[in-house]
């Protein structure tokens, strides 16, 4: 037998091109095309009054200067860009347009397009276009949002995009009725992807052909290319979008098209050129998306285990100047509150409002994290009512192994309910309270408070719907000289697809890994597909690679055993080999299959020439190709599953907070994980430990500062604050593998799982640290000194 | 809103009124690169050991310069305002932020791209092997500025502590791996170049990745 790769930590296939420097991200392609440059509004709020380009068109190289009214007769280039995904709950969709109309909602939109020879000159260009603005009040944040003294849109009354409630049971009844009441605030944080490479897009009308190629640094190549023919005008054939190395997505490159896919789309046809625009740095800051901001209130009744009876959830959610994600976010925030807690009464609202900063679209975790700080949060305040053990106040709430599946009783995002379909957490929180020393620490507490310092412990516990339908496909050919050609119109954006899906297909069709070369988000290989977010990479198209190598095996053995004289059955293939069981010398190279699986009569190669050794024992009078057959040893087959997924996991962190200066270091941070059986264990840990250094970030440093007009006060890496090496500290991790029943591989998404309850662990241990309650992340030193001095003269204690 | 067209331009035929020239493109080849009214610099610039001539603008940055005039793209340009270390390289030796440099200034000296850390025969050098054993990198776009920015550590310090390395990356932003592994990496590159340095006969067999725990 050959050996499975599946489940074992194979190297990556795409690093020795990546570490050689022979990656092709977007910006590394078409060194020939004209570069464009955008006018970006510097308000938040302004009516755009003229616009006056003549300077611009004076810089020598500048090619084309574009404002909104050049979009016009391009296909439907000029009119809004579309509300991708449409819900019930949205009330009032607003989208901007790829070039402002009229008025401008954000600092950053883009105005005026420059094309130019280069892109210092479109630079050049587009500082000398002169925009006369008329400023409107600006409406910041959610407090301001909520109070609605200002709109945003005319269109959208109370600043509202949206509204939503689901209820389970009575939770009122319940609240009212419990022993215990608690009601919390809670307030956490605007943060963004930051993915060290931008967006980026390269255009090319291919006049000869009337076809437009796109390159594009994008988590969805379908969805770019469904979206830019729909916007030029063109017939989807007509569109072909390749996703070359991406440095990066986290969710900000799902959103298309964005203004200037558009826009760079639309000149480079009507030019008939070749137009690339790559994001810097502060465009990303100030146009691309944000996310994670949220207020939120909770009432919760309990008893004196700290069983919750009842709990009401209201969210409210600052989703920027435009909607064109719709409310993934809060949505996903909305039913992930229960997590992995028994929660039959319940209900949760959220509203969805607009301001004037930059579009939220979803972000590692996409408002899994926001939930999880919800809850978490809760379980905190109420083993503090009660003055319990933390985790014990989790254990009595837990859905138990043997109550799986658990029915949420709530509909997710996908309009489907969700099931948790497997998982043990009490298993889970064992395995963490051992990793993390769970019952030690009161002595390491004693230690350290002997030594002058503070230090404290928290935890915290989520699930994740992951691996989210309706499908994802594959593609495998077998050449004739065993080069086996896999695809997946999933794109890749460092998740180790190309070894990942290639571990599968070999695997499964017992060729060596080697010789399995995968190719993601290329329209031209696989035109169906959804994308790559929300975990579902793996899930989705390894499954679907998986049941297309069963297929294509069913040729391959269905060919030989014509060939060998044998039955299907009795039939194997190891090593690129296909043999008869207990019979190893009967046997056909699968290369050679593959010739015979293309009965066309010329030798090109070896394998060709050797071939005919298995020929000459067709039957006359039958077609060479039969009915049900096609020539060539591939196939192509689709996964959809009924439902998502559910990953769940727990996480524990250990800090220290400076009795005089409020610094806050994470001394240990430690990980219990369950996506099932894992493809790729080396791969798995290195998406925890990313994961888990953004949530670190996203609780203790980044923060998106507006100021009261809409100027993001901190749009550059010196100023927004990631975590660099010496920030995030050792992460340990433990695996428990509960299969779900729901896919062939049994497997669960694993992406955004270290990021969603990092704020809430924090928070749990800077918390424990200082012994007052913690309501809003980011903490930094700062605020936690003022949190002290606070506390200090106020003994009464709010939880 | 629009611009208006100059009228001494002819109009291509699919166009409308918003073209202002029809030049065509000048190449990035060094020597065509006139259509631009800035008077141009002849730098030259040693890069991975070739010497190369270039015609630029006195503003044209190091990292476009080896990027696009050059066409070595391996170094990333990730910020442009000398926080993030995507674009370090080389510069005698020594790390330097190509973002923050004009081409240019960087005449006269020795620099060292990711695509110079190879052996010339194409075998991966010690810290891009370390890379891969140690899953360093996921989308690999900061990788190159990690690459150089280790090299030129481990020639200073060629035996880390997981401590020593955690801070030597310190300067480097990386988005995707948490940094842990790329931790590992340094250790690990610097236990593959004792194996390098070993006798001459080759025999020494590289060591294990490492498995040390970082103490924190
Ligand atoms: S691109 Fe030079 S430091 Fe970021
Ligand atoms: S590997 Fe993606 S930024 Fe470092």
């Amino acid at each position: 037998m050959s050996t499975r790769t599946v489940g074992s930590s194979v190297q990556r296939r795409e690093d020795p091109r990546l570490v050689r420097g022979d990656g092709r991200y977007l910006d590394d392609l078409g060194h020939d095309a004209l570069a464009a440059a955008f006018v970006r509004s510097p308000h938040g709020h302004a009516k755009v009054v003229d616009i006056d380009t003549s300077g611009a068109i004076d810089v020598d190289g500048v090619v084309a200067v574009w404002t909104w009214e050049d979009l016009e007769g391009t296909g439907s280039a000029a009119e809004p860009l579309p509300m991708l995904l449409p819900h019930p709950s949205i009330e009032h969709p607003v989208t901007g347009y790829a070039l402002a109309k009229d008025r401008v909602h954000h600092v950053g939109q883009p105005i005026v397009m420059v094309v130019a020879q280069d892109r210092y000159l479109a630079e050049d260009a587009a500082q000398r276009v002169r925009v006369s603005y008329e400023p409107l009040p600006a409406v910041v944040g959610v407090e301001a949002a909520r109070a609605a003294e200002r709109l945003v849109h005319e269109e959208a009354p109370g600043n509202v995009g949206a509204y939503f409630e689901q209820h389970l049971g009575d939770a009122a009844g319940q609240i009212d009725a419990a022993p215990h009441v608690l009601e919390l605030d809670l307030d956490i944080e605007r943060s963004a992807c930051m993915p060290m490479e931008g967006k980026g897009i390269l255009a090319r009308w291919d006049a000869e052909e009337g076809r437009l190629k796109v390159h594009a640094s994008t988590q969805t190549s379908t969805g770019l290319r469904a979206a830019l023919a729909a916007k030029l005008g063109l017939p989807l054939s007509a569109v072909e979008v390749i996703a070359p190395d991406v440095g990066g997505g986290f969710g900000v490159k799902i959103n298309h098209p964005w203004p200037e896919d558009v826009a760079v789309a639309a000149a480079a046809m009507r030019m008939q050129a070749k137009i690339k625009w790559v994001e810097d740095r502060r465009e990303h800051f100030i146009s691309s998306a944000h996310e994670r901001q949220q207020l939120q209130h909770v009432r919760v009744g309990f008893d004196d285990d700290g069983q919750i009876l009842g709990m009401q959830a209201q969210v409210w959610h600052d989703h920027g100047a435009y909607l064109p994600y719709g409310v993934i976010v809060p949505l996903n925030t909305a039913t992930h509150i229960p997590g992995p807690y028994r929660m039959r009464h319940f209900s949760v609202t959220f509203t969805s409002l607009y301001t004037n900063t930059v579009i939220v679209t979803p972000y590692r975790g996409a408002g899994r994290p926001q939930a999880a700080y919800l809850m978490e949060r809760t379980m905190d305040a109420i083993a503090r009512h009660l003055d319990k053990d933390r985790t014990k106040v989790r254990s009595v709430n837990f859905v138990q192994p043997e109550q799986m599946p658990w029915d949420l009783g709530m509909v997710l995002q996908d309009g489907r309910m969700g099931i948790y379909d497997s998982g043990d957490f009490p298993a889970s929180l064992e395995k963490l309270k051992e990793l993390v020393g769970w019952e030690d620490f009161e002595d390491y507490r004693e230690q350290a408070r002997a030594e002058g310092r503070r230090v404290g412990i928290g935890m915290a516990c989520y699930v994740e719907g992951t691996g989210a339908g309706p499908y994802e496909g594959g593609h495998i050919e077998v050449e004739t000289n065993g080069r086996v050609n896999v695809s997946t119109g999933l794109t890749t954006q460092g998740q180790g697809h190309a070894t990942v899906f290639a571990q599968i297909v070999a695997d499964e069709l017992g060729v060596k890994v080697e010789d399995v070369h995968v190719t993601t988000g290329d329209t031209r290989r696989m035109a169906y597909s959804v994308g790559t977010w929300g975990s579902r990479g793996a899930v989705m198209s390894g499954n679907a690679l998986l049941l297309t190598a069963r297929k294509v095996k069913e040729q391959a053995l269905r060919i030989a055993a014509d060939a060998l004289e044998a039955n299907p059955d009795d039939l194997e293939i190891v090593d690129g080999i296909v043999r008869v069981k207990g019979a190893p010398k009967s046997q056909i190279p699968l290369p050679m299959v593959a010739v015979l699986a293309n009965p066309l009569r010329y030798a090109f190669d070896e394998t060709a020439r050797a071939a005919t050794q298995f020929g000459g024992k067709s039957d006359e009078s039958k077609p060479p190709i039969g009915d049900a057959e096609h020539p060539g040893l591939e196939g192509s087959d689709f996964f959809s599953p009924v439902r998502t997924t559910f990953a769940n996991g727990m996480h524990a962190a250990v800090v220290e907070t400076d009795p005089d200066t409020a610094d806050i270091t994470v001394l240990r941070y430690c990980v219990v994980h369950d996506c099932g059986p894992m493809l790729n264990p080396m791969i798995v840990e290195g998406q925890v430990h990313g994961g888990v250094a953004q949530g670190i970030g996203g609780a203790l440093y980044e923060r998106l500062a507006y100021d009261a007009d809409g100027q993001l006060l901190n749009a550059s890496f010196m100023d927004f604050l990631m975590p660099f090496a010496t920030e995030v500290p050792h992460i340990e991790t433990d695996h428990l593998e509960t299969p779900s029943p729901l896919n062939p591989l049994g497997i669960k998404g694993a992406g955004e799982a270290g990021t969603i309850p990092t704020s809430a662990a924090i928070a749990s241990a800077v918390e424990d640290a200082e012994g007052f309650p913690i309501r809003r992340m980011p903490i930094s030193p700062p605020e936690l000194w003022e949190l002290r001095k606070q506390h200090a003269s106020d003994t009464t204690d709010p939880s | 809103m629009s611009s208006t067209p100059d009228a001494q331009q002819p109009e291509p035929k699919s166009v409308r009124g918003t073209i202002v020239t029809t030049v065509p493109r000048a190449s990035f080849d060094p020597a065509g690169g006139a259509a631009q009214p800035e008077e141009l610099l002849d730098v030259y610039l040693r890069v991975n050991g070739a010497e190369q001539h270039i015609r630029v603008p006195g503003r044209r940055l190091l990292s476009d310069a080896l990027r696009h005039d050059l066409g070595l793209t391996g170094t990333h340009v990730g910020c442009e305002h000398g926080v993030c270390g995507a674009c370090t390289v080389l510069l005698d030796g020594q790390p330097a932020r190509a973002c923050l440099m004009f081409a240019a200034t960087a005449q006269g000296h020795q620099i060292t791209t990711v695509e110079g850390l190879s052996t010339p025969d194409g075998e991966l050098g010690p810290v891009q092997q370390a890379f891969v054993e140690c899953h360093g990198l996921q989308c690999g776009f900061c990788t190159p500025g990690f690459l150089t920015t280790i090299t030129a550590y481990l020639d200073e310090n060629p035996d880390p502590t997981p401590e020593e390395a955690r801070e030597a990356i310190g300067g480097n932003l990386c988005r995707c791996t948490g940094y842990q592994n790329i931790v590992k990496a340094v250790c690990r590159a610097a236990e593959l170049r004792r194996g390098e340095q070993a006798p001459p006969d080759g025999t020494q067999t590289p060591a294990a990745p490492t498995e040390r725990q970082e103490q924190r």
